[in-house]
């Protein structure tokens, strides 16, 4: 188990430190900046610095075969000398002791060079003397090829590099070898090989070559540096915009961006300011028109409604009496109070909606189980229901739907909603259906009456919309009940929606998020109760946009409404 | 019904009117049309109830409300044309027992009298606990221990009609129906704000209640005696 673990741990290391870097990439201009410059000046230093290197190693090597193979030449003739005025050729062990004098001799005692005498490839006369060797190289260290080179040609040098691995040294040395003939007396021709190693060019390598290792890797990191810091300058500004842009968004206008200088980052807050400054004063005028709205509706409010009172007291007090008057008196106050109350609902519903147009409506929300809002409502309209004969049964779903609403708004689009449904149901039944989900609770109120027309799902929530204007209007309706109730559902971020068919009825659906924060996922009752899954274009009403037409519904979890017996 | 009332209005016709009305039902009404007078009005004329416009020429309908609570617990019923939130919380606040928004029915204004008024028809003896208090109902008192707790009538019969029923949970519907008088929906804000000022007067500790318990989505009760 420990062990598993241990690899796990080990492998997902990398792989978040990659991850890591990989979001840095993403997210952080700086880093990209910084990461690319350092790449591409690894790879340019990486390239001047082998180009620099390869030229200073040639030019060592070449100052030293220049020197080498003049040395050589002047060794090569006074070799050629000594053999020539020899008198130590009798036979071939003086030759060979001879020989040996001379090598040394022309090997000198600085160590610089080292000697090889060797009998040339296909020399073939009798007399032989061994290979004379002077230092630490074996006669091995002549390769083949210069040996035939030399071999061949009776007159030029010839000269090879090749590493030369010295008696009791580690590692072989690159050296020069330059190699000529000599003609011996009795033993004939012989290769004079002057084996020169190179330690100190390569020494000297080695050195330059850790100064261009460190200098490059110095260089780089100044130049990261200065990238950090060149960066820096630009993306500090451009970061303080962001942090400033986004303080402005979440509501406070007063925000600015500091201005010094006037280069482009000076530009970028000045342009920056009085995009802020202008935004301000565009919020502000909104805001200022938002309140002389508000102040105006509040004073109609006022200014009206207290003659109205003394009107209604006035009126009552008329209507009491009215038992003294002749007929046409009486008639004439009862129609005078009846007029009178459509017309305290029309100011009362106006006002209500001025309200949301002021943006003045706010929510006072708390915990309420929806089927206590339901049976609430189901209970004030009772004698209304029983004056058109229609039978409404609330479907219970046995458990609590508590959402965080505001119980006397949405009271009131639910009494909205039943007060249709009973005076364009027709006296038929009428069912009302809660339920909750993980999102959202909801109410359906479906009635079987009239039903709506193809497209009039849309309207019907359009101020002093009217189904048919020819109709006679026998329910005192203002005619922005829906527009309420819709106004109502959208400051809950709610949805309201309706569904309607000729001759079936219609059902009115209102769908609220369970808490304030919440948006909803999908609604837990059907819209349309005949395809529960495929619903007709509807009218949605969301997180505060206006009405848009909506084609699909997601599936519900509730089967559809199941058809009465009531039904024609 | 018998008693004074006090008609605070600077709308001459509405204030008329309301005479007319309140007349009717047998009360004797005194008017007066600014706000600055309206205090030295009330001394005067030692009414059993107030109506009081909350828009009034020189000085505030809240303030008048405010002023005239401080030297009295006495009915106060504000009348308002505005039902924002905002405006009728303040005027709660300021010491109102109930408001009526204009436009109202009279049948209305005279429910909402009534139940302000009614209060002084019934001194039956009755003596109630509720948490460490003990309730005079006749005598309109509320002690802990030796010291005398000072309530106005409104916040004494909210405190009575919980402690008569202990066991019972209150829904703020059925408050307003048994102490202001509601025989329809009503505004359940007044039950709040009034709770609010009741245990403010008579909680240990008004933040964590003993003696009027809030029973969460539901309304409120009696705390354990």
């Amino acid at each position: 188990m420990t062990v598993a673990g241990d690899t796990l741990a080990i492998r997902t290391g990398p792989a978040r430190i990659l991850a890591r870097m990989v979001r840095a990439w993403r997210r952080s201009l700086q880093f990209r900046v910084v990461a690319t410059t350092l790449v591409l000046g690894m790879l340019v230093l990486g390239l001047v610095g082998t180009y620099l290197y390869q030229q200073i190693g040639a030019g060592l090597v070449e100052d030293r075969r220049t020197l080498a193979t003049a040395e050589a030449l002047q060794l090569t003739k006074k070799v050629k000398v000594a053999f020539d005025r020899t008198d130590q050729a009798q036979d071939q062990q003086t030759l060979a002791l001879f020989a040996q004098d001379i090598v040394q001799d022309v090997a000198g005692t600085e160590r610089s060079r080292y000697v090889v005498l060797q009998r040339l490839v296909g020399n073939t006369a009798t007399v032989v003397i061994p290979s004379v060797v002077s230092g630490e190289v074996g006669e091995g260290v002549i390769p083949e090829g210069l040996r035939r080179a030399v071999a061949e040609d009776a007159k030029n040098q010839q000269q090879q590099i090749v590493p030369v691995k010295l008696t009791g040294t580690a590692d072989a040395v690159p050296s020069l070898i330059v190699g000529q003939q000599v003609t011996l007396p009795l033993a004939g021709g012989y290769g004079i090989y002057y084996v020169y190693p190179m330690e100190r060019e390569r020494d000297s390598l080695v050195v330059v070559g850790r100064t261009f290792l460190y200098g490059g890797l110095v260089l780089l990191l100044l130049i990261g540096a200065v990238a950090y810091v060149v960066t820096r300058l630009v993306v500090a500004p451009v970061r303080r915009a962001a942090e400033v842009a986004q303080r402005l968004a979440s509501g406070t206008l007063t925000e600015r961006m500091e201005s010094r200088g006037e280069d482009d980052l000076a530009s970028l807050a000045t342009s920056f300011n009085a995009m802020a400054a202008s935004l301000e004063r565009q919020i502000g005028q909104l805001e200022n028109l938002s309140r002389v709205q508000q102040r105006f509706v509040s004073d109609v409010s006022h200014e009206l409604r207290t003659p109205l009172t003394t009107i209604r007291m006035a009126v009552d007090l008329i209507y009491d009496a009215r038992e003294g008057f002749e007929p046409a008196m009486a008639r004439s106050a009862e129609l005078l109070r009846g007029e009178l109350d459509r017309f305290e609902a029309l100011l009362a519903d106006l006002l209500e909606i001025s309200r949301f147009d002021a943006g003045a409506a706010v929510l006072d929300v708390e915990t309420t189980d929806m089927r206590r809002t339901v049976t609430k409502v189901v209970d004030a309209t009772a004698r209304l229901a029983e004056g058109k004969g229609s039978r409404v049964t609330v479907l219970d779903p046995g458990h609590p739907c508590e959402a965080a609403f505001d119980p006397r708004r949405v009271e009131r689009v639910v009494r909205n909603l039943v007060v249709n449904a009973i005076e364009h149901g027709e006296g038929r039944p009428i069912e009302i259906k809660v339920e909750r989900n993980e999102s959202a609770v909801a109410v359906a109120v479906r009635d079987y009456g009239v039903g709506l027309r193809p497209g009039e799902a849309g309207l019907v929530f359009n101020r002093f919309w009217r189904a048919d204007p020819a109709r006679a209007r026998t329910t005192g309706g203002t005619g922005l009940g829906l527009a309420i109730a819709l106004e109502d559902a959208r400051l809950h971020h709610g949805w309201l929606q309706a569904w309607g068919a000729p001759g079936e009825g219609s059902c009115f659906r209102l769908t609220i998020p369970r808490s304030v924060d919440r948006s909803i996922d999908s609604s837990p009752l059907p819209l349309n109760p005949r395809h529960p899954q495929v619903s007709a274009p509807l009218l949605v009403a969301q997180n505060g946009r206006g009405p848009t037409m909506a084609a699909s519904e997601s599936p519900s979890a509730t089967p559809g409404m199941p058809r009465t017996d009531g039904l024609p | 019904m018998k008693g004074r009332v006090l008609v605070v209005d600077d709308d001459l016709a509405l204030a008329e009117m309301l005479s007319i009305v309140l007349r009717q039902e047998g009360l004797e009404v005194s008017h007066v049309a600014d706000g600055s007078t309206a205090v030295a009005a009330f001394r005067d004329a030692r009414p059993d109830l107030v109506l009081l416009d909350v828009m009034l020429p020189g000085m505030d309908g809240m303030e008048v409300c405010r002023r005239i609570r401080a030297e009295s617990g006495i009915p106060i019923v504000m009348l308002t044309a505005r039902t924002d939130t905002v405006d009728v919380v303040v005027g709660l606040e300021s010491g109102a027992d109930d408001y009526v928004v204009k436009p109202f029915k009279p049948q209305e204004l005279i429910a909402r009298i009534r139940a302000r008024l009614r209060r002084g028809d019934e001194p039956e003896p009755e003596r109630l606990e509720i948490g460490d208090l003990v309730i005079d109902v006749a005598g309109h008192s509320v002690r802990r221990g030796s010291e005398v707790l000072s309530l106005t009538p409104l916040e004494f019969d909210l405190l009575v009609a919980l402690a008569r029923k202990p066991w019972q949970v209150f829904t703020r519907e059925i408050l307003l129906e048994q102490v202001w008088g509601y025989r329809h929906a009503g505004d359940t804000r007044l039950v709040n704000v009034h709770v609010q000022r009741l245990r403010s007067k008579i909680e240990h500790d008004p933040e964590h209640p003993q003696i009027v318990v809030t029973v969460r989505g539901v309304g409120y009760k009696a705390g354990p005696a």
